[in-house]
């Protein structure tokens, strides 16, 4: 599904990712972990092609395909998907119609009239959504939790193969963190997912297979469920030494 | 940002141009005879040839305005323009009997379809004059008067001298001297008390000829207690030498009425848009001007409102896109002349590719108008740095009553928002077109579907290229 080799990305010129190696397989949960600064935001974003991080070594492959040759929206409508840690809010757009040119724009055959509200029907009161965020503005006035619950709403409609989840946990009280989980459990048996979090409590929901921890742009120690558990009660420090 | 989202946005769809037919053509420039011309060719009484006479005494005595955009002012050449073509011997009222040529445009421009679907009325001017013209029989019966301003001189000749330059008087400006002076087509409406226009109506102006003078002069009064709502539109054909645009409309609101007048102005880009547009509104009245500015090389229009009775209330709601060698000079005026008098003012402009939007405004609140509200509120988008921006705003507060509000702010379309749609699939051209789209939207809502959805789609990708 996606395979990361030897990747190095820098930002305006500062070494951000040094040296990174990582595969998902589809089906498979991976959660990255690390303090902030350490690079795990930047690799969510460059493997969805923000513009400003700049490859300086190494690949990315999605499918076998190198990642380079495809522009963003390729990306999306290939598959992939990034719940954004700080979504981007887009004044009079209103989330209704925001769904239905997204899901149009990415899925190969995407519903129509009825069965598109029908499935978006279901999916919101999964997430349990008020039918009012339809008519409001993307983001706009949302609360951080409303926002996150946004996110996983277009990750079910787009049913993506490759879900970059960054911080999707943070600022979430515990009935959203349960919430938000139950859409990341729905689509994960047929994706591969990348969870970025600094906390093991979103784990409390979500299994997953392969936990990582992340230092100065690199992963320096993977193993299951219990390195998270280990990771939140020691932190990082003695990751250091290791490295 | 990448050149083909930036060419995405407002692409011109309307420039073709038909034969040029015409059964009576003015030579080129303006005279006193010119003016007497026009009036003689149309019968008119001798009250309005004089006015004709003066207003073009004054056009010729008159200076340019000395703000605004007075290089493009100033090449403007009067002695290269055709003040009067008419393409079509009369107004039909049946779109079979239209020269093919003519509605095939009006064909194009999906007239007659909107016509069946949604308005109560519609007339179709075609250079100088209107040559398609109808109203719903039940507004008829109900007394309702829609008429091209031609005919309607004709027909209710007191009513017009009545109420004729009293808004907006010949001298107000060089252009409305000009207006008066060689005025043909525009409409006349007049609603009877306590008649709710429902549909709304329509009027829509083409013009085909190269170096087009087109001079439409609008006149609606509304009288106590009735609504009505009147759409425009506007397109031309793309040509390498200049046109001219300029209308003279004059709204009258009496008690209690609502007029709300709507505009989605796309000339094509060399056409100058020069047009004065205002109103009066008496005791609790309501006027709004819904005005949206895409085409044109040089627009300059600033709609008015003068409040005249209490509780009288102004809303302008304005858009303004400026593109490729394009100046948006709009705005808005308006004046709280009666105590209790409130009213709102939005304006958003666009500007890309080295385009330019101005926001020009007047708010005044007379020293004897007490309790006054106002609300502007002026957003500027630019889409790149060659493009540009500027807020003229002037306030003139005569007493301490009055509650005034103004918000101002000029963004550019962040690069975040844009990799955060990209990621949703859209191209960097569509999410361009959704940012657009969005910003417009609080005043693309306030407009028919129809022409909400229209201008939507001039602004965006999918209709790159599709020509008609």
């Amino acid at each position: 599904m996606l395979r990361v080799e030897n990747l190095h990305v820098s930002v305006e010129g500062t070494a951000i990712i040094k040296g990174l190696n990582l595969t998902i397989n589809r089906g498979e949960i991976h959660v990255i972990m690390g303090r902030n600064g350490a690079g795990k935001s930047t690799l969510a974003n460059v493997v969805m092609g923000h513009p400003a991080y700049e490859i300086t070594e190494g690949s990315i492959f999605f499918q076998g395909q190198p990642l380079e040759e495809l522009a963003v929206f390729e990306r999306a409508r290939a598959g992939m998907f990034l719940s954004f840690q700080y979504p981007a809010v887009i004044p009079g757009v209103q989330v209704g119609t925001f769904l239905k040119k997204s899901v149009a724009s990415v899925r190969d055959e995407p519903p129509k009239g009825r069965a598109f509200r029908k499935e978006l029907t279901e999916a919101m009161s999964q997430l349990e959504m008020d039918k009012s965020f339809l008519s409001r503005y993307v983001n706009d006035g949302f609360s951080g939790g409303e926002k996150k619950r946004l996110e996983i709403l277009q990750m079910l409609l787009l049913k993506p193969s490759l879900a970059l989840l960054d911080e999707t946990d943070s600022g979430l009280d515990i009935d959203a963190l349960r919430i938000v989980s139950k859409g990341i459990n729905q689509i994960a048996p047929a994706a591969g997912c990348l969870i970025i979090t600094h906390y093991q409590r979103l784990l409390d929901h979500v299994k997953p297979h392969f936990v990582h921890a992340m230092i100065d742009g690199t992963i320096v120690k993977t193993g299951g469920p219990e390195l998270a558990l280990e990771l939140e009660e020691r932190g990082y420090d003695w990751l250091d030494v290791a490295a | 940002m990448s050149d083909e989202a930036l060419e995405a946005v407002g692409d011109y769809r309307y420039g073709f141009h038909d034969p040029e037919n015409s059964t009576i053509r003015f030579d080129k420039g303006l005279s006193e005879q010119v003016v007497r011309d026009i009036s003689a060719l149309k019968d008119e009484p001798q009250w309005m040839t004089d006015l004709r006479v003066k207003a073009y005494r004054h056009f010729e005595a008159r200076a340019m305005p000395d703000w605004g955009n007075c290089n493009l002012l100033d090449s403007i050449n009067f002695e290269n323009i055709t003040y009067f073509l008419r393409s079509s011997d009369k107004t039909e009222k049946d779109w079979d009997n239209v020269p093919d040529d003519i509605k095939n445009t009006f064909n194009r421009l999906g007239i007659p379809e909107a016509e069946q679907k949604w308005l109560g009325g519609v007339t179709a001017q075609y250079e100088s004059e209107a040559v398609y013209h109808s109203i719903r029989e039940d507004l008829e019966e109900q007394g309702v008067i829609f008429l091209d301003m031609d005919t309607g001189l004709k027909t209710h000749p007191e009513l017009v001298k009545k109420f004729f330059g009293t808004v907006i008087p010949h001298s107000d400006n060089k252009f409305s001297a000009l207006n008066t002076a060689v005025w043909s087509g525009g409409s006349f409406i007049y609603v009877p008390k306590n008649v709710e226009v429902e549909m709304p109506v329509q009027a829509y102006f083409r013009i085909n000829a190269k170096n087009m003078g087109q001079f439409e002069r609008t006149l609606i009064i509304v009288d106590e207690g009735s609504t009505l709502h009147y759409v425009e539109g506007c397109t031309a054909p793309s040509y390498s030498t200049d046109s001219l645009h300029s209308a003279v409309v004059e709204l009258i609101a009496m008690e209690g009425a609502k007029i709300r007048y709507s505009t989605v102005q796309n000339w094509s880009s060399n056409v100058y848009n020069l047009v004065t547009k205002r109103a009066v509104a008496y005791k609790n009245a309501t006027v709004e001007w819904v005005d949206g500015n895409i085409g044109s090389k040089l627009t300059m229009k600033y709609p008015s409102v003068l409040l005249k009775g209490e509780g009288a209330h102004a809303e302008v709601i304005s858009v303004a896109y400026a593109g490729e060698g394009q100046h948006q000079d709009t705005g808005a005026k308006v004046h709280h002349l009666a105590p209790n008098t409130t009213s709102n003012i939005l304006s958003k402009s666009i500007s890309k590719k080295g385009g330019r939007s101005s926001y020009r405004g007047m708010l005044q609140v007379m020293p004897k108008a007490t309790g006054c509200r106002s609300k502007v509120v002026c957003d500027a988008l630019i889409l790149d740095d060659s493009s540009r921006s500027d807020t003229y705003p002037t306030m003139e507060i005569g007493n301490a009553t009055a509650d005034l509000e103004h918000e101002a702010s000029v963004s550019k379309v962040s690069s975040d928002q844009l990799f955060y749609l990209m990621s949703r699939g859209f191209s960097e051209a569509e999410a361009m077109g959704l940012i657009v789209n969005g910003f417009f939207e609080p005043f693309t809502r306030e407009l028919p579907m129809e022409y909400a959805v229209e201008l939507n789609k001039l602004l965006e990708l999918e209709m790159e290229g599709s020509i008609g």
